[in-house]
């Protein structure tokens, strides 16, 4: 027999099948090198009809429905869009493209749009570092219940001005600095993520270590502040801590942003509003990871390489101005 | 108008199955993975973690050793420049193990992890859009309250202390179990990130089964209307996944059913022929009333 002939012995719905199955090898190719990675092993000619195919391989689908009772045919259809379409409707860019645009001020948007939670946020800090100081100025003893005992070497109540200034200054000769860097970054970026994700309990949880984490500050500030050290601790804390403070209370307001999404989700439902606020704050906490490892590199070279306090106060001021400018001046009309 | 289109009479249902409308309006079924997958894909998925890490770290300390011996000495009581390089890459390492691993895969165009791709596994938007990065990245970064933590804490906290074991626990049951009390089965990062996981099936395309290898043997068999009125499309769906598998005893039983339910001598030489005769006329006959609009889903239904 003829092919022609064998497929007028066929039944209409296979005869469709037929003609058309050669589209659909085609773009199962195609998917299943993108699915593999290999990218360079699609043509031109088929990266071009790929959006083509797949409406052709769609259509093929809803046609078969209607006339094709053949159910591996059906299965084999519906995977092959699923797969086409998880393809031609995936994440557009990649890594290094999202991270242009991210830079390139979808940060700087995402930040913005925190909005609200961001003023929280930085109120809480700030309360929880004027709270820290007042507990300890009220009774000593809650210094030691706050600063865990890691921090506290020789900045203990009681410790002289002379010791204390030791630990501010004269440590340029330290070794492992890099090694330090890099554990400081770790650490940090371990407490930003559990503020952002805390916020999933409705927020409450990353005002807590909000509080928490600057009753730290207000205590150890109390205590440089006993020894007239107040500038020189600013100092101390600057050069690192404008970019770290800044990055915990980015999280802090990611964290809160979600927290509240979900318990005022306003007129969208409480999953949706949920993740659209997750998705703002995630690209929000992307940033933070970057700037805590700025952090961490201020933090383990520069404060010990830059020996005095207007250098400090310097860099310090710097950092913050540069990141001010950036978040809340930068790319204001671009959507 | 989308919604309206039909789907396919399936032969199983199950309470995983979601529909998804492409933009075209096409009506995608889909599967959302189950809870055995998804924590078979996670361990898997730690476990290739798990023995990299061990490999890089038994490969760092073995090369610090070889360097102290080199050099032989440590410089009156701090590392040398190199050890605190290796000491760099190792954290570095642990953090990438941490967050890099699921974001970097999740993000291809696969959208699985190595451990998600082996179960057969994906993410998927939960709205039918874009997979976007901010979705990768929320539902990850969550992955740490849920997972990292907790057990952390557990092994911290260690039995002497019960309350703090307790409480840890207690923490890490509710971030597992959360999957278990919603409909989409959607753990917190999820929930989040606007995603959920679904089955990312692969399927071959079999031949057509209306072409026999031998059609004039097929000729022999010419069933009446009365004969092929019997059955609707569900026993039409089983009879193809019987003659696909191809089991002799399963095709054997199957022909002697329908040979006696339609009356008709159930010793004949081939049953594999009469049932591809009987399978080719009754799908005939099913999509001759489906174009004509008249359905009969299974061999209950009435003629409609």
């Amino acid at each position: 027999m003829t092919p022609d002939l064998i497929t007028a012995a066929l039944l209409r719905s296979d005869r469709f099948r037929v003609e058309r199955e050669a589209d659909w090898q085609r773009l199962d190719a195609i998917v299943t090198a993108m699915e593999k990675g290999r990218i360079w092993r699609v043509s031109d000619e088929d990266l071009l009809a790929l959006p083509q195919l797949y409406r052709t391989v769609a259509s093929s689908l809803s046609i078969a429905r209607a006339i094709s009772l053949d159910a591996a045919t059906l299965r084999y259809l519906e995977a092959l869009v699923q797969r086409a379409w998880f393809v031609v409707y995936g994440p557009r860019s990649s890594l290094t493209t999202w991270l242009r645009g991210f830079l390139g001020g979808g940060w700087s948007r995402a930040v913005r749009g925190l909005g609200i939670d961001l003023v929280i946020a930085f109120v809480v800090m700030v309360a929880g570092t004027l709270v820290g100081w007042l507990l300890v100025a009220h009774d000593v003893e809650w210094y030691r219940a706050l600063v865990p005992g890691g921090y506290a070497d020789a900045r203990v109540p009681g410790a002289s001005p002379a010791a204390l200034r030791d630990t501010l200054f004269g440590q340029s000769q330290q070794k492992g600095l890099g090694a330090f860097a890099a554990y400081l970054f770790s650490n940090n970026a371990g407490v930003s993520i559990m503020a952002f994700s805390l916020g999933f309990a409705f927020g409450v949880p990353t005002l807590l270590l909000l509080v928490q984490n600057t009753a730290i500050l207000g205590a150890m500030l109390w205590l440089y502040h006993g020894a007239g050290l107040t500038l020189d601790f600013a100092a101390w804390i600057c050069v690192h801590g404008t970019t770290e403070l800044f990055a915990i209370l980015l999280s802090g307001g990611a964290g809160l942003h979600i927290g509240r999404a979900m318990a005022f989700p306003g007129n969208r439902s409480v999953l949706s509003a949920a993740s659209q606020a997750g998705q703002r704050a995630a690209q929000v906490m992307a940033g933070v990871v970057i700037m805590l490892v700025i952090a961490a590199l201020l933090e383990g070279f520069a404060r010990q390489l830059i020996d005095n306090t207007p250098g400090r106060l310097t860099v310090g001021g710097f950092m913050l101005a540069l990141w001010c400018a950036y978040f809340f001046a930068f790319a204001k009309d671009r959507r | 108008m989308a919604a309206t289109i039909a789907l396919p009479t399936r032969t199983t249902r199950s309470p995983r199955d979601r529909v998804l409308i492409t933009p075209e309006g096409v009506a995608l079924p889909i599967t959302l993975a189950s809870r055995g997958s998804r924590v078979g894909a996670l361990m898997l998925d730690f476990l290739i973690l798990g023995t990299a890490f061990v490999l890089v770290t038994i490969a760092l300390v073995s090369l610090a050793g070889g360097l102290v011996r080199f050099t032989g000495r440590i410089e009156n009581g701090t590392a040398p420049a190199v050890m605190q390089f290796l000491v760099v890459v190792w954290i570095i390492m642990t953090f990438l193990v941490r967050y890099a691993w699921f974001l970097w895969f999740e993000l291809g165009a696969r959208g699985a992890t190595p451990g998600k791709r082996l179960v057969g596994i994906r993410i998927a938007a939960r709205d039918g859009g874009r997979l976007t990065a901010e979705m990768v990245i929320a539902r990850n970064l969550l992955r740490d309250i849920e997972l990292f933590l907790p057990i952390v804490f557990i092994a911290s906290a260690g039995a002497d202390s019960p309350p703090a074991w307790l409480a840890a626990t207690a923490w890490f049951a509710m971030f597992m179990l959360l999957p278990c009390f919603n409909r989409d089965r959607l753990r917190a990062g999820d929930v989040i990130a606007g995603t959920w996981v679904v089955e990312a099936p692969r399927h071959r395309l079999e031949a057509p089964m209306s072409a026999p290898e031998l059609p004039q043997n097929t000729e022999q068999y010419r069933f009446t209307e009365a004969e092929l009125a019997v059955y609707g499309e569900y026993e039409l769906q089983t009879l193809e996944r019987v003659l696909r598998e191809g089991r002799e005893p399963a095709i054997e039983s199957v022909q002697t059913t329908i040979a006696a339910k339609i009356g008709r001598d159930p010793w004949v030489p081939d049953s594999r022929v009469f049932l591809e005769a009987y399978y080719a006329q009754l799908r005939g006959r099913l999509e001759a009333g489906m174009r004509m609009g008249k359905r009969k889903a299974d061999k209950f239904a009435g003629e409609d």
